[in-house]
């Protein structure tokens, strides 16, 4: 099991080298000089000279990864042009928000979603099964921006019962909340109820209910189980999402978090805070799928003593 | 007292499909003595599971039981509260499926799912339950018991999932134990340890209803044997007798095709025709269309059970 640990450990790291190289890469082969544009319109070509040299722009791109990792390694992932602070430090402070955010969408999102599956499941082909497949149909189908719109109007502007925007109290931070994990609501509902579903059919249930136990202990001790072990990697790979910066919400919301940011350094051609913001978001995303895997591996005895 | 661990009095089972009701168990009598293995043979679809699940209230949606009684051990069963029936569940009358690759939960340990059993009817400590718990499975034959209880299900060989399944059964010591097709999805030689300790199980008090498509199976085990045929029991006697003299033609057409299996005589005998669909049954006696003595009152009238001969010997054939 540790052989098999270690093994997806090292898949994750070459998986985001070659994030990291992809990144670096594409981002020196789109047009434009990005110095031209930091300096303005009317800046001397010798000074765009000097200050390319100065960044190691003028070296082979090779070169420059090389370096631009072993600089990563400790920490240092540049300075942003645009901001004139340190790219590490500029994330971190975003982070938190993005951070709190995705949290609490995780949260409204998982509670919802599992509860409302198992709803589902269990009164299959009853009203409330139809009214949560319905609401979660909605969940998967409706963009964000479109979501966070509507729950901006409705609920901050015409009822004024949140702030419109920005994260000076954690209220600030509902909606969003409300808006981005409605989405993934939508999904874990779908999942959970149709793995629900399926894993009721089980043979082992069966044995449960002969065992003597009621509706709810079969329910909780026997299908449950075994029907998370999908639903978790599902919310793994969700919440690395999450994580990872959502750029539509905390736009609209005006949140400074990893999104945000990411939105700004393009804006600004802001090639350090770009590359930071983007390789951030590879890691945690690679993070996560690494965790739901072993999540996975753990949960489920039969992979568990394959490797 | 009646003197009877199960007693099943007209029941009938039905499935409420699109297409209409089936009738899948239809005015089903039946009894297990104190003691007693009794069997019920038949084709596959004819009913034998669903007559078993309607004695453990476990009948599958759309499925229900639609009318008639049973009693365990003298007391009615059928229409009690759904908590009195899950306190009758693994306690009284327990069940063991045709499965035994996925009738066990796989991720539970397998010590801790024979527990649960104790756990949910009896008042006792965990601590208890597990000594419990691996007294019964050395009790049905289960080597090296202390580290087995620690294994998942897929760990182990379906002949040892099977003897859990068992241990699970019977570690309430219920009345009745109910084994459907306990041993079908095993190889020759762990069927016939898996046999050997059901009867000694029923040596030990709890009787059995055992239910095979095999009657070679039927045939080593069982003292008493009702035949089935799409939904109705059409014979039934002491297993010496049936099997000696069948009285009804779809008996006698079993007993050959097994008969015809075990010898070499190259032609494989089989039973002409085909099984009838439940929805669309033949008017008369349901067996008639395949039947080679059928007469014209055969294809307009069900004949009830009739005696055939010895005491206890019953078949549903107006030739009797
Ligand atoms: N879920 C179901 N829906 C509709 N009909 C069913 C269902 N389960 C069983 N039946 C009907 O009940 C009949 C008997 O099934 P069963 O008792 O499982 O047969 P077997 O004798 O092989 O155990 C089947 O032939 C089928 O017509
Ligand atoms: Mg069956």
């Amino acid at each position: 099991m540790l052989h098999n640990a270690l093994q997806r450990l090292l898949q994750s790291i070459l998986v985001l080298l070659g994030c990291a190289l992809m990144i670096f890469i594409m981002l020196r082969i789109i047009p434009g000089n990005p110095i031209a544009v930091l300096m303005g319109e009317h800046a001397d070509t010798a000074v765009i000279e000097r200050m390319t040299a100065e960044l190691g722009l003028d070296q082979p791109v090779l070169i420059q990864f090389f370096r631009y990792i072993g600089g990563a390694l400790r920490g240092d992932f540049g300075t942003s042009y645009s901001l004139g602070k340190p790219v590490s430090a500029l994330i971190a402070s975003a982070f938190v928000n993005t951070l709190i955010l995705a949290l609490m969408a995780a949260l409204f999102a998982w509670v919802l979603g599992v509860i409302s599956g198992i709803i589902a499941a269990v009164k299959k082909n009853s009203i409330l099964d139809h009214l949560f497949m319905g609401a979660s149909l909605l969940g998967v189908s409706m963009p964000v921006f479109m979501t966070a719109m509507l729950l901006q109007y409705f609920l901050s502007f015409r009822l004024k019962w949140f702030p419109i925007a920005g994260t000076d109290s954690l209220a600030g931070f509902l909606l969003p909340a409300v808006a981005l994990g409605w989405n993934s609501a939508g999904s874990v509902a779908r999942l959970v109820r149709s793995t629900l579903l399926e894993i009721l059919e089980e043979d082992y249930i069966d044995t449960a209910r002969a065992k003597g136990r009621g509706q709810l202990g079969v329910l909780v001790l026997h299908a449950l189980r075994n029907a998370m072990l999908p639903v978790i990697t599902m919310m793994a790979i969700q919440l690395s999402g999450l994580l990872s910066g959502a750029v539509i919400t905390e736009t609209i919301f005006a949140i400074n978090g990893i999104g945000r940011l990411a939105v700004q350094a393009i804006s600004a051609r802001d090639i350090p805070l770009l590359q930071g913001t983007v390789l951030f978001s590879a890691a945690i995303v690679i993070i996560g799928n690494f965790i739901a895997d072993s999540l996975y591996n753990v949960l489920d005895p039969r992979i568990r003593r394959r490797g | 007292m009646s003197g009877k661990t199960l007693e099943i009095r007209h029941l009938n089972t039905s499935f409420f499909t699109q297409k209409g009701e089936v009738g899948a168990a239809k005015d089903i009598c039946l009894e297990v003595r104190p003691g007693q293995i009794v069997g019920i043979v038949g084709e596959s679809g004819c009913g034998k599971s669903v007559t078993a699940r309607s004695v453990m209230g476990l009948v599958k949606y759309p499925g229900r039981v639609v009318s008639g009684e049973i009693l365990l051990n003298g007391t009615r069963i059928t229409g009690i509260s759904k908590k009195e029936a899950c306190s009758l569940r693994g306690s009284e009358v327990s069940m063991i499926f045709q499965e035994p690759m996925t009738s066990l939960n796989p991720v539970i340990k397998v010590g801790r799912q024979v527990e649960e059993v104790l756990l949910i009817h009896k008042k006792i400590t965990k601590k208890e339950a597990k000594k419990e718990a691996a007294k019964i499975l050395e009790a049905v034959g289960i080597s090296d018991v202390a580290s087995r209880m620690e294994c998942y299900p897929h760990q182990l060989s379906g002949g040892l999932r099977q003897r859990v399944m068992i241990a699970m059964a019977m570690i309430c010591s219920p009345s009745l134990l109910i084994a459907d097709e306990p041993t079908t999805a095993l190889d020759v030689t762990v069927e016939a340890q898996i046999l050997r300790l059901m009867k000694k199980l029923c040596e030990a008090g709890t009787s059995i209803l055992l239910i095979s498509h095999n009657l070679g199976v039927i045939a080593q085990v069982c003292d008493y044997v009702y035949v089935m045929y799409a939904g109705r029991i059409v014979e039934q006697g002491e297993t010496f007798t049936l099997f000696d003299h069948p009285a009804h033609p779809y008996t006698r057409g079993l007993l050959g095709a097994a008969k015809s299996l075990r010898s070499d005589a190259g032609l494989l005998k089989t039973i002409p025709g085909v099984v009838p669909n439940l929805l669309h049954l033949p008017a008369g006696c349901s067996f008639s269309p395949r039947c080679d003595s059928c007469m014209d009152l055969c294809r307009s009238e069900m004949p009830d059970m009739l005696p055939a001969g010895e005491k206890g010997h019953l078949t549903r054939c107006w030739r009797s």
